[in-house]
């Protein structure tokens, strides 16, 4: 999915826990998540911590989005 | 001859500890015993080899904690010096396929073990390390077991015991793009004419030189002015208004679903729920946003951040679906947001 929306012509970021597939997918813009079954959530945190941990999961990925990228990349830490 | 000594690696499900809910279980190692698909695999060896241990480890916790289930259970193998490790088979479950690849490929490179596993041939762990294991066929689902532990037996005792191996189309694995030498009966001009003939027959016929594939799409330039940009989400994660009113299948899903974002600040357990069965649902029907971040893009969007969030999002479930379904599903999404103004997108994976 994540090729076919970058082929429409879509910038993509791809948020997942499980960067490998991603990469072997194809995806270009990649953003590391917190944990498969809550990739932008922790349930451990109290729900205002769990907020500020998505809101800061998401700016990420819209600075992925506004970053030029030359192939693949995973936008670490 | 001694008998061939074997270590098997499985996930919790085959193991009977339990279902996603148990997927975050760390790795176990259970010594002389044979647990699941083990037991398939013990008969078939006959007298030939035994399972000296079993290790058994949660897909999730795998994935999520490899650099430690790797150097964990790459201990307990070296203890007990198998003559072969044997992973799965993982059929088309997309963690435990990426388990087998990554366990296997570390006994034979860390520990120069011979190692096998089996999966799927759209298992994306098939892809990740079929050059650097043997991985041999199977089908996509856990109903294909006995084709899968005939073929995994008789190459796992040829493999233990030194004899040739000979090419994948011969042998049953998926090709590893090394290159055996040996001659052809038929000269080269004749099997290209039979070649030819068959193609224009429109009969099967297999090439000796296929072309790689190499399916990459060049990334589209960044977003210049976020604060103007309209975003859309996209997930393979499940998420679906309440009641899963499309019915989307909770794997090797059959569509995908569209649904209004309109007005709504905040997914809550009252009104979106995950559709999707390849990870515990607990979290994400408490709270999809946990998934789907609408809450925070409302918030990014209130305050500016963004310019809008798009007022449609889309969904399927990514379990064990066919590449070609995805692929279809991706470029209706992609002409949709496209057709709608979109700028760009976040895709969510589970």
């Amino acid at each position: 999915m994540v090729k076919e929306l970058e082929r429409a012509g879509l910038p993509v970021v791809h948020v997942c826990t499980v960067t490998p597939i991603s990469l072997t997918v194809g995806a270009n813009r990649i953003v590391p998540a917190i944990a498969i079954p809550h990739p932008l959530g922790n349930p451990a945190l109290d729900k205002e911590e769990e907020k500020a941990l998505r809101r800061r999961l998401v700016l990420k990925a819209l600075k992925a989005l506004e970053t030029e990228v030359d192939g693949q990349k995973v936008f670490e830490d | 001859m001694a008998k061939i000594k074997i270590v098997h690696y499985i996930n919790q499900f085959f193991a009977g500890i339990g279902g996603e809910e148990k997927a975050d279980i760390p790795a176990e190692l259970h010594k002389g015993e044979i647990i699941g698909p083990g037991a398939a695999f013990a008969a078939g060896f006959g007298d030939e080899a035994e399972i000296v241990g079993t290790i058994v480890c949660g897909d999730s916790y795998f994935n999520e904690n490899i650099d430690k289930a790797k150097a964990e259970i790459l201990g307990w193998v070296k203890d007990m010096a198998p003559d072969l490790f044997i992973a799965g088979p993982a059929f088309n479950a997309g963690r435990y396929g990426v388990a087998c690849g990554t366990i296997a490929a570390a006994v034979s490179e860390d520990l120069g073990i011979k190692a096998i596993t089996g999966m799927y041939v759209e298992n994306p762990g098939a892809d990740m390390y079929k050059d650097k294991v043997y991985i041999l066929e199977t089908k996509d689902s856990a109903a294909g077991m006995r084709d899968a532990v005939k073929k995994m037996t008789a190459f796992a005792l040829k493999y233990a015991k030194g004899e040739k191996i000979g090419a994948s189309s011969q042998e049953g694995y998926m090709n590893n793009g090394v290159r055996v030498n040996f001659f052809e009966e038929k000269r080269g001009s004749a099997r290209a004419v039979d070649m030819l003939i068959a193609k224009l027959n429109d009969k099967p016929f297999t090439t000796e030189f296929p072309m790689p594939d190499f399916d990459r799409v060049e990334p589209n330039p960044a977003v210049k002015d976020m604060a103007h940009a309209t975003i859309a989400l996209v997930t393979s994660g499940g998420i679906v208004v309440k009641g899963n009113p499309d019915h989307i299948e909770s794997s090797s899903a059959s569509k995908y679903g569209e649904y209004s974002l309109e007005g709504v600040t905040d997914l809550d357990e009252n009104t979106f729920e995950t559709a999707h069965g390849g990870y515990d649902p607990v979290y994400a029907n408490l709270d999809a946003d946990r998934v789907l971040p609408v809450d925070v893009l409302r918030d990014l969007e209130k305050e500016g951040v963004i310019g809008k969030l798009h007022e449609k999002f889309y969904a399927t479930v990514g379990n064990g679906t066919a590449v070609a379904s995805a692929k279809k599903y991706g470029a209706e999404i992609g002409s949709k947001l496209k057709a709608d103004g979109v700028d760009a997108v976040i895709l969510t994976s589970t």
